[in-house]
């Protein structure tokens, strides 16, 4: 019983995120809502993780198996991509390396600037 | 004969995605290759399986209706994750924030470039823009802006594998050392599968790569709408 009203309390929120997704203007999927409603109400302690914690976690779990049944659509939307698919996997390859240098750079960029203006005002302050 | 039960059958669809998929957990404790990645051998096995029996995909597709309608809530748990990982976000909000933010960036204008170089038209590129995003947010933005959504999924797995295999030497070559900067790096550009392996390398890497999921998720899709006006 206590999965069911797991289970009840997150199809509230995926209910919620269709109907903002059908009202609203904006080019956001319903899960985006979600994900924004349901943050809102543990922030605000309306929800607390412990209430949803089980059913969850097993959902995030299962979430690759979900993902097949729309990729296997390939066998219908082959045609269209069969003379290009190299320049897909190459255009995937490399912005992948691009991603992870503009990242990881600007990231361990801002935290050293960080850390020298720490000391330098620290210096300042002896 | 065997095709036609096949094809009218109520758990055929839902056994050959959950079945493959245990297929390819098996082989990846076996092997430990993260080629063997679970999806990607459920997905050609699958593909396989109805090639060879001439099961239409519609048939399959209808089957597998229950299986799609979890997703939205799925996605939406993610919300749990983050929340119990924002103290982190808050201890180095910045360079948390302008990492993802640069990450997403980089995504969306390197993909831009090389389409227009390759001279790839308007669905290949929204197509391909959710390619470093956790793939429950990229179908939906694919659906959103008119791509192809099954293309979309597998550069995202892709995307993950490459990132799984590569990011630990490349980060090195290019000497980000940093544990939160290459945990936002791998998190940013490889979404989960990634992460699996940023867990691998350390607490930090891990929090810090699944964090940025989420947040490089819902950024892509704000920008994005931009960006697909583009090109």
């Amino acid at each position: 019983m206590r999965y069911v009203f797991q289970l009840l309390i997150i199809i509230c929120f995926s209910f919620a995120g269709e109907i903002l997704h059908s009202t609203l203007p904006l080019p956001l999927p319903a899960s985006i809502y979600g994900i924004i409603l349901l943050y809102a109400a543990l922030e605000l302690k309306l929800v607390k993780v412990h209430q949803i914690r089980e059913v969850s976690t097993t959902l995030i779990m299962a979430m690759p198996v979900m993902f097949v049944p729309p990729a296997v659509g390939l066998l219908k939307t082959w045609k269209n991509i069969q003379d290009t698919w190299s320049q897909y996997l190459l255009i995937t390859v490399l912005s992948t390396f691009v991603v992870i240098a503009a990242a990881g750079w600007m990231t361990q960029g801002v935290i050293r600037w960080k850390e020298k203006s720490h000391t330098k005002s620290q210096d300042n302050g002896n | 004969m065997a095709t036609e039960f096949l094809t009218d059958s109520v758990y055929m669809a839902v056994l050959l995605t959950i079945g493959t998929y245990g297929i390819g957990t098996w082989l990846r404790k076996k092997t430990g290759w993260t080629l063997m990645n679970p999806l990607l051998v459920s997905i050609v096995l699958t593909i396989a399986f109805l090639y060879i029996t001439d099961i239409p995909y519609e048939s399959y597709s209808r089957g597998t209706d229950i299986i799609k309608y979890m997703l939205t809530p799925a996605t939406i748990c993610l919300a749990v994750p983050l929340y119990e990982q924002i103290d982190q976000l808050k201890r180095n909000v910045h360079a948390v924030t302008m990492g993802i933010a640069a990450g997403v960036l980089a995504s969306m204008l390197s993909i831009l470039a090389l389409v227009v170089i390759m001279g790839l038209g308007h669905v290949s590129y929204v197509t391909l823009l959710p390619k470093s995003i956790t793939t429950a947010i990229g179908m939906d933005l694919s659906n959103e802006l008119g791509g192809n959504v099954p293309i979309t999924i597998i550069t995202i797995v892709i995307t993950g594998i490459t990132g799984n295999i590569f990011a630990e030497r490349f980060l090195k070559l290019i000497r980000v050392n940093h544990p939160i900067a290459k945990g936002i790096a791998i998190g940013a550009a490889s979404h989960v599968i990634g992460t699996s392996k940023a867990m691998e390398m350390g607490q930090t890497e891990g929090a810090m790569s699944s964090l940025s999921i989420v947040t490089s998720g819902i950024l892509t899709v704000i920008t994005a709408s931009v960006f697909a006006s583009l090109a």
